[in-house]
């Protein structure tokens, strides 16, 4: 996408095409013409202003880039006309700036680098950017299941929910037909043939043939046999057909697939005074501000629809004890991993990276070659075999290497996360003795041997010489790998899916859950998805990384070298 | 996106020692130990050798074994080596795993290339142009790049679900959408390495090439990628073996099977606790692993000399 050679300033005595003998770079006036003629080149005359003429001298760059943008607006037009369809006025108001800017950037002489930061801007935009202010959005609603969608989706789920066949509802001989592998209804009403199924309502068809008010033909359907009708019977008698577009009017429903009755919703939803009134009882049910509509008994209606619910979800992890308890423990834990991940794996790391730092020890590559191994194994394919030889019935661990025993590695809460710590350990240790090996040959040799000389021992040198100036250069990768761990999804969730669970909690977490695994149990495993607490867990986990990386910035200045 | 590889944050100094003074430093083997000294100052090393690396190699092993195991359940695959039959890579051939190998090869290679693109792009007009906003774009860059993009996984889900209504190639369960979101996150980690590499290649050669009539565009493509070539290969290989494991984005975005990456799939399988089809995804592990190893090995010069080169001037 990026722009090629399209100042192309080398069409100087190149000229071909229509209008060979005329030099370039003359009044505008005239390329501009000469343009027009050249075979319907759109943008000519746009281009001809610069000069040196694109119109009749295009480079391949210059074509590549027209083509490249026409295509882009064209997918762009057809994105604005399908969210406009669909009433997503977001997406139309983002195309529209994102193709102006697009359109304005590479057809413009100017904002050179624009050229070359516009698309991934575009992206980062949306795909970063976005989607982190819209995780910050919805962390203050209620979005999830029971309020997943608008006010007037709710109402018009509400109407349908709630509908029942009253005394003395019309009736009417149905035909069931198929098209394309969808079942409808075709019904006579007032004289007219009309068609309905679940997502379209009832609407007239012309060319059917009708027999004493049931319909015996319809050209492009198929009608359904008896025997067909008793095949899919199930299917029939949960099929909804609306009658119109207005919920009220009601549905057509059938029990037998040759008589429909019309059902008309129980609870009647009033416009002007934004209610539900229940046709029998003639309660009322008015919309409260969390999203649902009520009545006077606190009886609620489901669905809702997502509303702003302000600091609910943060308050609820600290203060709903169904949710806290789970929350802080998990909390918790996220750091004791991530810290004691680092810790681990760096000590290990470093005492082997002091151990094989002995040039007398023979096969050293060696030994190097076959460490670096579990750093490039794929991390998702060990935490998936590490799970399989833990397995507490069958698993390698327990079978052979501890004779049969019937060790809960991944069953009991506190072995769990020893673990997920060992196996951690086995990922990790090699990149840290890489590092560690790395920033200890750094070392000044000379350094170490003035200490020696005033008569410091080994442990002495190590504590207070090689250990602090390991540090200095070591201390961003720890910060680094600290972050890294403190969202390490793959692991958590390859190795015990976060179990074993914590009973009696309404999230579907356990004890070795980290805060990103919990987002993604709350959001997409639990048996009510909460997108609402998810995000507010994930913003929690923002704040938490946003910490770790400005004490990162501290140390490394980085910002002042741009 | 290359986050199982923490090495992209390595500091020069730490890799110039790893890759250099090791093992070409001078022997000091002047004098040969022998018997009891030589157990207390060398030879214990090789026991800890022995021991850390019996640790590394044992569930690779372990795996490899259990791969050759055919019919294989989870006891059956703890007598390391018993049987070497190589029945269950035959039977791969019949079951998802084509499909998954062949979507993560399609989406990993797509994203590698548009990431290498895009980030050479940006780290070109931020390294060779001074405008209005520089500094604070490259700014804002590094502070986005501090979050990765996994922690907004619902939010990327509830914009996908709004996408499939407009452009359903855009939407959940699909690859275009899976390659965009990836592609949404590599500006942000790559420009920075990608910078600091433009940085070191002399402005007089485009300075030199301007006098000669080359435009920016030409610069860019015949003078400036040629010369960064070996950064533009570490990004793209560090960007496809990040992805190659990303695990949790396409978790969420993909829905049919057939559609899986490696990753979601071999985790089906493996996560299968009753009737796990261990030995199918034993032999299923070995083959996704093989080009990771190999793409490591090969690159692991490369990560330590590009980082290098490019942190030069920060």
């Amino acid at each position: 996408m990026s722009d090629q050679r399209t100042a192309g300033s080398t069409s100087t005595g190149t000229s071909t095409g229509t209008s060979p003998g005329s030099a370039p770079g003359r009044g505008s006036g005239e390329m501009t013409r000469r343009s027009g003629g050249d075979g319907g080149r759109g943008r000519g005359g746009l281009i001809a202003r610069r000069g040196d003429s694109h119109a009749r001298n295009v480079s391949p760059g210059f074509l590549a880039k027209l083509l490249l943008v026409m295509l882009v607006d064209a997918l762009g037009l057809y994105g604005i006309l399908a969210a406009g369809a669909v009433g997503s006025w977001g997406i139309v108001a983002f195309l529209v700036v994102a193709l102006v800017v697009v359109n304005w950037v590479y057809f413009s002489r100017r904002a050179v680098p624009a050229k070359y930061l516009v698309p991934g801007l575009l992206l980062l935009f949306v795909y970063q950017i976005f989607v982190m202010v819209y995780t910050g959005y919805v962390a203050f609603t209620n979005y999830g299941d029971g309020h997943n969608s608008t006010k007037p989706d709710a109402i018009s789920a509400i109407s349908a929910q709630n509908e029942r066949r009253l005394d003395g509802s019309p009736s009417f001989p149905v035909t069931v037909v198929e098209r394309d592998d969808e079942l409808a209804f075709a019904v006579e009403r007032d004289g007219v043939v009309q068609v309905g199924t679940p997502e379209e309502p009832l609407s007239a068809v012309d060319g059917a043939a009708a027999d004493g008010g049931r319909v015996t033909d319809l050209p492009g359907y198929d009608v359904l046999s008896f025997a067909e009708i008793a095949a899919q019977s199930s299917q029939i008698t949960s099929m909804r057909v609306p009658i119109s577009d207005d919920p009220a009017e009601g549905s057509l429903r059938t029990q037998d697939g040759s008589v429909a009755y019309v059902y008309s919703p129980v609870l009647q939803y009033d416009e002007a005074s934004d209610t539900f009134t229940h046709a029998e009882t003639g309660m009322v049910y008015a919309p409260d501000e969390r999203g649902n509509f009520v009545s006077s008994t606190g009886e609620r209606l489901t669905p809702g629809w997502r509303v702003v619910v302000g600091m609910e979800n943060f308050t609820a992890m600290f203060t709903d004890s169904r949710v806290a308890g789970p929350f802080l423990q998990i909390t918790a834990w996220t750091f004791a991993f991530a810290f004691l991940s680092v810790a681990t794996t760096f000590f290990l790391g470093l005492f082997l990276a002091i151990v094989f730092n002995d040039p007398r020890v023979r096969g050293l590559k060696l030994y190097r070659a076959l460490m670096i191994l579990p750093y490039a194994f794929p991390g998702f394919l060990a935490a998936l075999v590490w799970r399989g030889m833990l397995n507490e019935r069958f698993g390698f661990i327990n079978e052979v290497l501890l004779g049969g025993a019937d060790i809960g590695w991944l069953t009991d809460p506190w072995l769990a996360k020893l673990s997920v710590l060992g196996v951690n350990l086995w990922l990790g240790f090699p990149y840290m003795f890489l590092i560690a090996t790395g920033a200890l040959q750094a070392i000044p040799s000379s350094v170490v041997e003035s200490a020696r000389i005033d008569g410091a021992g080994p442990l002495r040198i190590f504590r207070s010489m090689t250990l602090p100036l390991l540090m200095i250069s070591v201390a961003p990768l720890l910060i680094a790998s600290f972050a890294f761990n403190f969202n390490n999804f793959t692991l958590i969730y390859m190795l015990t899916g976060g179990g074993p669970n914590f009973t009696g909690s309404p999230l579907l977490v356990g004890s070795t859950d980290i805060l990103i695994s919990m987002v993604y149990a709350v959001a997409f495993e639990s048996g009510v998805k909460q997108y609402g607490l998810a995000s507010a867990v994930s913003i929690l986990i923002f704040i938490v990384v946003g910490l770790i990386s400005w004490l990162g910035f501290r140390r490394t200045r980085t910002l002042e070298e741009l | 996106m290359s986050a199982n590889l923490p090495a992209a944050t390595a500091s020069p100094d730490l890799a110039r020692g790893v890759s250099g003074r090791g093992d070409d430093a001078p022997p000091v083997r002047d004098v040969t130990l022998r018997g009891r000294r030589w157990w207390r100052e060398v030879g214990w090393r090789h026991v800890v050798g022995v021991v850390v690396i019996a640790y590394c190699v044992l569930p690779l092993l372990y795996v490899l074994s259990a791969s050759l195991n055919p019919g294989g359940t989870l006891t059956g695959s703890n007598n390391l080596f018993r049987t070497l039959d190589p029945a269950n890579y035959t039977e791969l051939f019949g079951t998802n795993f084509g499909y998954w190998l062949g979507n993560s090869l399609l989406v990993c290679t797509v994203t590698a290339i548009g990431t290498v693109l895009m980030g050479s792009a940006a780290a070109y007009a931020f390294s060779r142009f001074r405008f209005s906003g520089r500094r604070a774009s490259l700014t804002a860059l590094l502070l986005i790049q501090m979050f990765p993009q996994m922690l907004a996984v619902v939010a990327i889900f509830l914009l996908l679900l709004s996408l499939k209504e407009v452009f359903p190639v855009l939407g959940t369960n699909s690859h275009l959408a899976l390659i965009m979101v990836y592609l949404g996150g590599a500006l942000g980690v790559n420009t920075f390495l990608m910078y600091g590499f433009f940085n070191t290649v002399p402005r007089e050669i485009d300075e030199a090439a301007k006098i000669d009539g080359a435009s920016h565009g030409q610069i860019f493509w015949t003078i400036i990628l040629r010369l960064v070539a070996p950064i533009l290969a570490v990004v793209g290989l560090l960007s496809f073996v990040g992805t190659y494991g990303e695990f949790i984005i396409a978790k969420v975005v993909l829905q049919d099977v057939q559609k899986f990456t490696l990753a979601v799939g071999l985790y089906q399988w493996a996560s299968d606790e009753r009737n796990a089809p261990w030995g199918l995804f034993a032999a299923g592990a070995v083959l996704a692993a093989i080009p990771i190893i190999l793409l490591f090995l090969f690159l692991q010069r490369y990560i330590v000399s590009g980082l290098t080169a490019g942190s030069v001037k920060g």
